[in-house]
């Protein structure tokens, strides 16, 4: 029995979402360029009341002449901001992502055990004092600007959201209709906004042609992520993936239903070519059964090991780089095969819009530390010389097939005379002989 | 006479539907929800829940064992403690029955024996919890009827607790979307919660363990609606109403020191004001020891 493993990165799923304006916050821009997130994916690291926020977006468009503007609980200084590699989010995209686990049917002729083959900153140019006074006049305080990596960051605190859109709106970017409520609520509840846009010349001297992933600590009861902005003037559904890093268990949201997405599932061989397009079609029928108001669970896992593995476990230094504080800054880069690493990893996916996810995602940690993987399987037939009667094993094999059609109907609502027509054996050939259970039994 | 009337009198007991209600909403969190409930916990709390309760029967010599409220405490602890661990789930049902045999005051035991499991095993130990997402909101109607229709069944006359409790915690959840100016979805999602529906319905309804005096229980169901706003939204803890009753259970002994009423029964729901059926035997049963 041989076992290979596929898996699909995040961004691969979500192709079908379209054009949005998706994150925790929401983009402006100055011009009317076409501004595009197909998904966003936020890093949660928590403990206590410490959060390590990791921002991700696949923003497509002209950089000059944009900024995202995201709610925090806190007054966030110089040293709690952070910009950091996209490929460790890539990283942990791959590992903890539904995975295509591929079997090969042994020689039905013969008995033997099968062995599995596994496979810098510095202080913003306009921190000018005449453009701060401008700012106050608004009602808007600019409480900190600074240059992070390809950013230039102000942290704004406004006593009326007007003063905020007026701000944004003078300083020549386009706000969403409907912004001014969600932020007046965001301010009576002491959030602060952060604004990120992109400093050309550092973008240019850091030789990234991609904007990196925002980093940002802070100490905050509120173990939350804001996604109303985001959906303000989104058309369609937004997508958005959560990978939270913690010490005991499990992550869910308290004010949303966590749902496990249907998992360990026998699937056709076809799949094998088309994972990305089942499981696409997978997920949105399960949004759809959950009447679009849940949030998945794609993937629970201690991080120190995995099995079958999609992509091998995050490194220590991996880890403290995606903001994981309680790791000793000693320990060896490489993970120790099996070794504890005092990590467990929660993949969340949701598909929201204003109308079935209203409130921001609320979550809180459980201590729940069963393994939970989406994991689906492909029977490969024996296709080797046979040296006996195939015909009891090619009954087998047409049930199995049938039993896996029927399977990938009600996963993914497909026709299941379209999936059969996919699947030799079962495609223009009549339904098996029904033979009485005896009829083999003198054999 | 006596014994035809015996079975009926039976049925006047309100823990019976109490059972009847929570099992259904096991049975389809179950079914329906997926709520993962392990049957080795089931067994375990249920065991233990009933193994002190006789302990507890024999240690403060009552006449008479009484399975009903142990049963309706497990039903409590299975509908809302998560945890993996069978031990842990034991320990919860053991702290649920022992708290109401040791902690008294003034014939009354003081914690809502669930509650007051719920709470201790959330704080000491990392491994229980609770998933107050786990109903979602498409159940929300199905639920609230089949609550609803508890208390109709019930004829509860000890309601009060309850719709002072969710009024006053409704009152808070919609002024706050008034004074933030959030649409009105926000607030009807936040108290579309089964988890809050439970505690409204089961728990803090509790009448062992509310005032004795109709106004000190609507006083008793605001205060803690009042409580539990400021967890949720001025300290920002989940699962705020949980811990607002704990907090809160201590008080209850002075209200009922300011306002007078009738020690609750439960063989004798309605009170005893103008029933005629009070049992003739009633000094037998020692003063404080009713489960």
């Amino acid at each position: 029995m041989k076992i290979l493993v596929l898996t699909l990165s995040a961004m691969l799923t979500v192709l079908v979402s379209g054009t949005a304006q998706a994150f925790c916050g929401f983009y402006v821009a100055k011009a009317d360029t076409g501004l595009f997130n197909r998904a966003s994916q936020v890093v949660l690291v928590r403990d206590g009341d410490r959060t390590v926020l990791t921002m991700a977006n696949d923003f497509e468009g002209d950089v000059e002449d944009f900024a995202m503007v995201i709610p925090v609980p806190t007054f966030i200084e110089r040293g709690q901001i952070n910009v950091t590699d996209k490929a460790l989010i890539d990283h942990l995209d791959a590992y903890t992502a539904p995975r295509l686990v591929e079997y090969f049917d042994p020689d039905p002729c013969f008995r033997y055990e099968a062995m599995p083959l596994t496979s810098d900153g510095r202080v913003a140019a306009e921190d000018s004092a005449a453009f701060r006074q401008r700012a106050k006049a608004k009602g808007v305080t600019i409480e900190a600007s600074y240059t992070v990596g390809e950013y230039d960051i102000l942290v704004l605190s406004a006593r009326e959201s007007n003063g905020l859109i007026d701000w944004l709106n003078d300083n020549g970017y386009r706000i969403p209709k409907g912004a001014e409520k969600v932020v007046g609520s965001y301010l009576k509840q002491d959030m602060r906004f952060f604004v990120a846009k992109v400093n050309l010349e550092a973008q240019a001297k850091s030789g990234y042609t991609y904007l990196r992933p925002i980093q940002v600590a802070y100490e905050s009861p509120k173990f939350m992520l804001p996604i109303r902005l985001g959906t303000l003037n989104a058309k369609g559904a937004q997508e958005l993936y959560v990978y939270a890093l913690t010490k005991t268990g499990r992550v869910e949201t308290t004010n949303y239903r966590t749902v496990k997405l249907p998992s360990n599932t026998d699937v056709p061989q076809f799949v094998k070519t088309d994972f990305a397009e089942f499981y696409r079609a997978m997920f949105a029928n399960q949004v759809k059964q959950q009447n679009r108001k849940a949030v998945f669970l794609e993937y629970a896992w201690d991080m120190a090991w995995c099995d079958p593995c999609a992509a091998d476990p995050l490194s220590a230094k991996q880890l403290r780089q995606l903001g994981v504080w309680w790791l000793d800054a000693g320990v060896d880069s490489r993970i120790a095969p099996g070794g504890p690493q005092n990590v467990f990893v929660t993949r969340l996916h949701v598909r929201y819009d204003q109308k079935t996810f209203p409130e921001d995602l609320v979550f809180h940690e459980t201590g729940d530390r069963q393994n939970f993987q989406g994991r689906y399987v492909v029977h490969n037939p024996f296709e080797g010389a046979a040296s006996c009667d195939l015909g009891p094993y090619q009954a087998q094999l047409r049930e199995r097939r049938e039993r896996e059609a029927q399977q990938l109907a009600n996963l993914t609502g497909w026709d299941i005379d379209e999936i059969r027509a996919r699947i030799p054996l079962l495609a223009n050939s009549k339904p098996v002989d029904d033979k009485p259970w005896w009829a083999t039994l003198w054999d | 006479m006596n014994s035809l009337t015996r079975p009926f009198a039976r049925l006047r007991d309100p823990r019976l539907y109490q059972i009847a209600v929570l099992s259904s909403l096991v049975t389809f969190g179950v079914v329906a929800l997926d709520f993962g409930i392990h049957w080795q916990n089931v067994l375990a709390v249920l065991c233990t829940a009933l193994g002190v309760q006789w302990l507890g029967t024999k240690a403060c010599r009552l006449p008479h064992f009484d399975p009903l409220s142990p049963l309706i405490t497990s039903l409590s602890l299975t509908l809302l403690l998560r945890t993996d661990l069978v031990a842990l789930a034991a320990l919860a049902a053991a702290v649920a029955i022992g708290s109401k045999f040791l902690i008294r005051i003034n014939g009354k035991h003081i914690f809502n024996p669930a509650n007051v499991a719920i709470v201790t095993l959330m704080l000491c130990f990392d491994r229980a919890w609770i998933s107050s997402g786990q109903w979602g909101s498409a159940a929300i109607g199905a639920f609230a009827l089949a609550c609803l229709g508890f208390l109709v069944l019930t004829r509860a006359k000890r309601a009060e607790t309850t719709i002072a409790f969710l009024c006053a915690y409704a009152g808070i959840v919609f002024g706050r979307a008034l004074w933030l100016g959030d649409p009105l979805p926000i607030p009807l999602h936040q108290l579309q919660n089964g988890t809050l529906l439970i505690f409204a319905f089961f728990m803090i309804s509790d009448p062992k363990t509310t005032p004795d005096a109709p106004f000190g229980r609507v006083l008793y169901g605001c205060i803690v609606a009042a409580v539990a706003g400021f967890i949720q939204f001025g300290l920002y803890e989940p699962h705020a109403p949980v811990l607002a009753l704990i907090l809160c259970s201590p008080i209850v002994p002075l209200i009922d020191r300011a306002f007078r009423g009738d020690l609750y029964r439960w063989d004798m729901p309605t009170g005893r004001r103008g029933s005629d059926r009070q049992p003739a035997k009633q000094t037998t049963i020692p003063k404080g020891v009713l489960q």
